[in-house]
């Protein structure tokens, strides 16, 4: 279909959209968090300094919270605000707020919160210390298994063995739009709006926390700039703080953080170690894995469960292996929380997979690209959970085009000429297969059971209600064509209600991939029940719509008619929660990378001069968004390969600042080649799969796999910044 | 503790063409001048540190981040902020998908402007290299970049593209 | 706190003895204004702003020399013809710093009294012999920069002083590099840099992001102008040590800085020098 341009798009480009920090709200106070100077240990004391009135301020703890001082999450451990012990630098204890945000920023260095601390978990990858241990016997907070025959037996039995460890480091989202929420009481009822991907999430921390039912708690969704995850869980905790302020102020407060406190406090992509051991025979066919992943849990639960789930079920990669074994686990430390980001777990895994099939294929001197053809998975085998995968997809097609379209052969046999040549840049290409489930989880859309209205108008139109939200993806504009392509009507008498929980059904939360395929599914299925109430036939459409509204409000002046849909399992789908086996998810997206790099052996800087990429996505709804949602990961992706590190310091994230955390600018990042395969999922709304997630997926080890191939060194640990890759040269000489 | 010490004084520039008298805190950045006391949100802050872009507007017509320019500096010069900007002008940058959260946007099309009003910059520069001073996190910059060059070869029918420019 | 907006040197010269130790010159605030509403607060002030001081803007050509006044921009040197032409590696520097909207502000003087050991101004500048001339409210003094830095972020330069201008002698380089290796492509602070000239004053080699002051590699400079040979990278490092002292910081490691600074400085010089680099002319990387 002809892209059709993004609904809010010339609203953002003039300037117009307006964030939360860009409400001017009557009679707001500013609202500033104090937090903990250390990673562990008890609070003795907190000082309030002499020098400010305090009596201008207001000033909330964990004494303020009228319900449990609890985040209401996957688990009940975080706090609202500590109120006797810490378990991570910059952990909330202390809220206050006044009219005038520089007085804020004066008097938050005025609070001292004296903490004795004690032995803090900073490193995930080694065993606790006995010292060290907070949770269970060894600090493990998640532990998954997946078992698929015997790899134990087939690894005895397996001509060649292969192992590998690999490391990848945790991401800041750097959303441009940073973190931001103002709350004010109406009514008896708490609002509150802001900057979100999820507000029946924040709804139900709000009804948890402050101990109010449903009807008394509104939440409602600012347009939101940038979320990839970092606004799927940490709103609530944000929400809280200003909802706690404006009921103690008794009037609105509003919270936005700066660059730096929403940098150094808030969460990030969990840091992951997994270990590979591969049962191979000669010709390179899979015959058992054994892979363990190992995730920083961070200092509470969030969402590390989860991610360590769709982490383990993608660590086999798009490969069919007999046996395989996987052990996953989560392990509690006392960094700051890390939670969702795109791609949860699975960019973690499928670097460490895709880096070893390259490992596995220069063992063996078998070419990277055949070595994978001869193992994708080919319709009527099984992924490591056991799930049959029979969609029609040549998944040897996906990879043979990018390929074809990166020029990759060509391109090598320049390239070993310029490298013979060349005094010290050298060139090389990767290529990464990998594959992304739609939707959440196992049997997660069941449980989510997603709700969502389309209503008929009094003026004609038709309004979408639902709780999924326009964060960049382009939602607005995809609903928008979905319900108008469904009851043919023109665009401009589709209209999308505000997430605001006061007016939308729990659509689920804005995350997974899951807007197009699952819920714009929804969206389908509500304009056919809309249809129904207004007692028409299944395909009636455009003129015939809009005369049965008029028609409907001709009788029925004052009830609204509205199509009702919730989410239903498609045919055919078993999961077991116990076993971890069977459908993971309802569908995969697959796709293939192509990366091309130049290094500099004087700098060790590694550029990339080019970037395929192909996936097979269901069906692309919108060519211009589905571009803007590949280009816009894989250059993500980059930055998390290549520069993006948080270097951390007694927990602490040290390089807080966009100057020292580096992400991609234009000047860093090639053109991003974008090509599409189509093959509609029956179940998605017009065939569509997920999309977002994907393209976070295959950069990383795409490049690091053009690294190892310009350089024949096995870089293992992303990002791999000059200074990583000049050790791993120094070590490889010696 | 005492009220910050602030000190107000008048100052007058050209803001969107309009003459405009506004009293500001001797230490405030343009920023918070143009988005607190005019109104003009659509200039947005994504770092503070000069870093993002997010905050670009024209002095004197050439672009620079307010969340860096003190008020006081910008007393009887000219500012334009992406108010300024007619719509008509954004239909490239909104075919290619220059825009996807918005968040980065304002900044991109002030810069970018500058970019179309001043062509002959693409004789020393890049488009990348011109455009890297505004950081954006949702597009990968292929949206941005390709709404530019198409903006800029329509406007300049003249010019051969030599393929070098993106 | 204050900002203060004189309109004549000697004017500017007595707010900041009136306001003395705390007062400070501003000029195009890349710098002071950085994280600007925390860094308020904190600040006792006042700040002197050079902005409207005629005196002090814009950059001339003389017989012998390019004066940049203290407010000129970066920007003022990229698109300044003669600059590309003549001293090439002016503008060279200049685009490497942050991204235009740094550029169009930022000024070369302020990069100089910044005192930054990351700066790219000041390395292009002190490869070109330049000479800073500084003005109190009684007296004016010019000193090489090259003999500016006392100690890191140390000044040779009264207090209450500032810079009026830069000297730029209008020597013609048969040889001149400039290399920055930073974070990243744009908006990048060097990790290791250096600026490279060679005219009948000899050799110049100063580094930038390797010591707490920028710094001319001396003993570098003189093995250069005796044409001592140099086999490898490697064999450059203990020149490079004598005058040098990176340090480990959040950017970067020491050990990372010295090896690339030896490799880009070995790969600019080995075209260019007979006595350096392998007899075979495979260098090594
Ligand atoms: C995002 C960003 C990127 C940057 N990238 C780079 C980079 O790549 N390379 C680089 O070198 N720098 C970089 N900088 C730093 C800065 O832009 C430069 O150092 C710039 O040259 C400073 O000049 P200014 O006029 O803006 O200084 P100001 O901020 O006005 O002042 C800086 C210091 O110099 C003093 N000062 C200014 N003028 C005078 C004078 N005439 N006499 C005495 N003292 C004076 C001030 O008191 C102050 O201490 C960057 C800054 C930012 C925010
Ligand atoms: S807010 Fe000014 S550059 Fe980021
Ligand atoms: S559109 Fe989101 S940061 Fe650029």
């Amino acid at each position: 279909m002809a892209a059709s341009t993004r609904i809010e798009g010339i609203d953002k480009l003039a300037g117009r959209e307006r964030y939360i920090d860009d409400l001017d709200i009557p009679g707001c106070w500013w609202g500033m968090t104090k937090r903990s100077p250390v990673p562990r240990g008890t609070i003795r004391e907190i000082r309030f300094g002499p020098g400010v009135d305090w009596s201008e301020f207001v000033v909330v703890d964990h004494r303020d919270i009228p319900g449990p001082n609890q985040v209401r999450l996957i688990e009940l451990d975080q706090p609202v605000l500590a109120s006797e012990y810490v378990r991570h630098v910059h952990e909330p204890v202390v809220l206050i707020a006044h009219p005038s945000r520089a007085m804020c920023r004066r008097a938050i260095r005025e609070i001292e919160i004296i903490v004795d601390p004690e032995p803090a978990a900073l490193d995930f990858r080694v065993p606790p210390a006995p010292e060290q241990i907070q949770h269970g016997p060894d600090n493990v907070l998640s532990h998954l298994t997946i078992t698929k025959g015997d790899a134990e037996r087939a690894l005895r039995d397996a001509p060649h063995i292969i192992e590998g460890v690999y490391e990848t480091g945790a991401q800041e989202h750097v959303y441009l739009e940073t973190q931001g929420m103002a709350a004010w009481e109406e009514d008896g009822t708490i609002v509150v709006k802001g900057s979100m991907q999820c507000p029946y999430y924040v709804l139900n921390a709000l009804t948890h926390a402050l101990a109010r039912d449903e009807k008394h708690v509104r939440v409602v969704q600012a347009p939101t700039g940038g979320g990839f995850g970092g606004k799927e869980d940490f709103p609530s905790v944000i929400a809280l703080h200003a909802a706690l302020l404006a009921l103690k102020a008794g009037r609105p407060v509003k919270i936005i953080y700066d660059r730096a406190e929403d940098m150094a406090c808030t969460t990030k992509r969990h840091p992951a170690l997994v270990r590979h051991r591969t049962g191979v025979d000669s010709d390179g066919r899979l015959l058992a894995q054994q892979i363990e992943m190992t995730i920083d849990g961070g200092a509470y639960v969030t969402l590390s469960p989860v991610v360590l789930s769709r982490g383990i079920i993608h660590a086999g990669g798009p490969y069919a292996c007999d046996n395989v074994s996987i052990v996953g686990r989560a392990v509690f430390t006392n960094a700051v929380p890390f939670g969702a980001f795109r791609g949860f777990g699975a960019p973690q895994s499928q670097f460490a997979g895709e880096r070893h099939m390259d490992r596995i294929a220069r063992t063996l001197g078998i070419d990277p690209a055949e070595l994978r053809r001869r193992n994708l998975i080919r319709d009527g085998q099984t992924t490591s959970t056991s799930q049959t995968i029979n969609d029609g997809t040549d998944r040897v097609a996906v990879l043979d085009t990018a390929i074809r379209l990166a020029d990759a052969e060509k391109n090598q046999q320049e390239d070993r000429a310029f490298n013979a040549s060349h005094p010290y840049l050298r060139r090389g290409t990767g290529i990464a297969c990998i594959y992304h489930g739609g939707g959440f989880t196992g049997s997660g859309e069941v449980h989510l059971a997603s709700r969502l209205h389309v209503a008929a108008l009094p003026d004609g139109r038709v309004e979408v209600r639902t709780a999924t939200t326009e964060i960049g993806q382009g939602m607005l504009t995809i609903f928008t064509d979905i319900a108008a392509d469904r009851l043919g009507l023109d665009r401009s008498r589709v209209t999308i209600a505000d997430a605001d929980t006061a007016r939308v059904p729990n659509s689920g939360p804005t995350v997974a991939s899951r807007t197009a395929m699952v819920v714009g599914k929804l969206v389908e299925d509500a304009c056919d029940d809309l249809r129904r109430t207004l007692g028409l036939d299944p395909v009636a459409r455009g003129g015939a719509v809009t005369d049965a509204i008029d028609n409907w409000y001709r009788t029925h002046p004052d009830r609204e008619p509205v199509g009702r849909a919730q989410y239903r399992q498609p045919p055919g789908i078993h999961w077991d929660d116990e076993t971890y086996r069977g459908d993971a998810y309802g569908t995969f997206a697959w796709a293939a990378y192509a990366a091309r790099v130049e290094v500099d052996l004087r700098t060790f800087q590694t550029r990339v001069l080019g970037f395929q990429t192909v996936q097979e996505i269901g069906k692309v709804l919108n060519e211009t968004l589905a571009r803007g949602q590949i280009a816009g990961g894989v250059v993500q992706a980059i930055g998390w390969a290549l520069l993006e590190e948080c270097v951390w310091r007694d927990g602490a994230m040290a390089n807080a600042q966009l100057t020292n955390y580096i992400i991609p600018t234009a000047a860093d990042v090639p053109p991003i080649g974008v090509h599409f395969l189509e093959n509609p999922y029956p179940h998605g709304a017009r065939g569509a799969k997920g999309i977002g997630e994907l393209p976070m997926d295959g950069p990383a080890p795409a490049i690091a796999n053009a690294v190892a191939d310009a350089l024949g060194v096995e870089p293992d640990t992303i990002p791999l910044t000059p200074e990583r890759l000049m050790e791993l040269m120094t070590h490889a000489r010696a | 503790m005492r009220a910050p010490e602030t000190h107000s004084t008048e100052i007058h520039l050209v803001v969107n063409g309009e003459s405009t008298r506004v009293s500001v805190d001797t230490d405030e950045r343009l920023l918070d001048t143009l988005r607190l006391r005019l109104g003009l949100t659509g200039t947005k802050e994504g770092c503070g540190e000069g870093e993002c872009g997010a905050c670009t507007v024209l002095l004197d017509g050439l672009p620079v981040n307010a969340c860096l320019v003190p008020a006081v500096q910008a007393a009887g010069r000219s500012v334009e902020t992406i108010e300024s900007i007619a719509p008509d002008r954004l239909g490239h940058m909104l075919e290619s998908g220059a825009t996807q959260c918005g968040a980065c946007t304002p900044g991109v099309v002030i810069s970018s402007h500058w970019v179309r009003e001043n062509p002959h910059l693409l004789r020393t520069h890049s488009i990348r290299e011109l455009m890297a001073g505004n950081l954006c996190r949702c597009t990968g910059y292929d949206g941005i970049v390709e709404g530019l060059a198409a903006a800029i070869d329509a406007e300049n029918p003249d010019t051969h593209d030599n393929g070098e420019r993106a | 706190m204050k900002i203060l907006t004189p309109n004549s040197i000697p004017e500017a010269l007595r707010m900041l003895k009136d306001g003395s130790p705390d007062a400070r010159p501003i000029a195009g605030a890349t710098d002071l204004l950085v994280h600007w509403p925390d860094q308020r607060t904190s600040h006792a002030g006042p700040f002197v702003d050079l902005s409207r001081i005629d005196a002090l803007r814009g950059h001339r050509w003389t017989e012998d020399e390019l004066v940049l006044g203290a407010l000129t921009t970066y920007w003022d040197i990229i698109t300044d013809p003669r600059a590309n032409d003549e001293l090439p590696i002016l503008p060279r520097a200049a685009r490497t710093v942050g991204a235009v909207q740094i550029q169009t502000r930022g000024t070369w003087a302020g990069n100089i009294a910044n005192a930054s050991p990351a700066a790219d101004g000041v390395p292009a500048l002190m490869a070109l012999d330049a000479e800073v001339e500084t003005a109190g409210e009684n007296d004016t003094a010019r000193v090489p920069l090259d003999a500016f830095y006392l100690g890191y972020k140390q000044l040779n330069m009264q207090p209450g002083w500032i810079i009026t201008a830069i000297h730029v002698p209008r020597r013609r380089c048969d040889f001149s590099s400039f290399i920055k290796v930073g974070t990243r492509n744009a908006q990048a602070i060097t990790k290791v840099g250096a600026a490279v000239t060679h005219s009948d004053a000899g050799w110049r080699v100063v580094a930038n992001s390797m010591a707490p002051t920028v710094r001319r590699c001396r003993a570098l400079e003189d093995a250069l102008d005796r044409g001592i040979s140099i086999a490898s990278p490697d064999a450059l490092i203990p020149l490079l040590e004598q005058d040098l002292a990176p340090i480990d910081d959040i950017r970067s490691t020491a050990a990372y800085r010295m090896n690339v600074l030896a490799r880009v400085l070995f790969h600019e010089l080995a075209p260019v020098c007979p006595f350096i680099g392998t007899t075979s002319g495979r260098n090594a990387p």
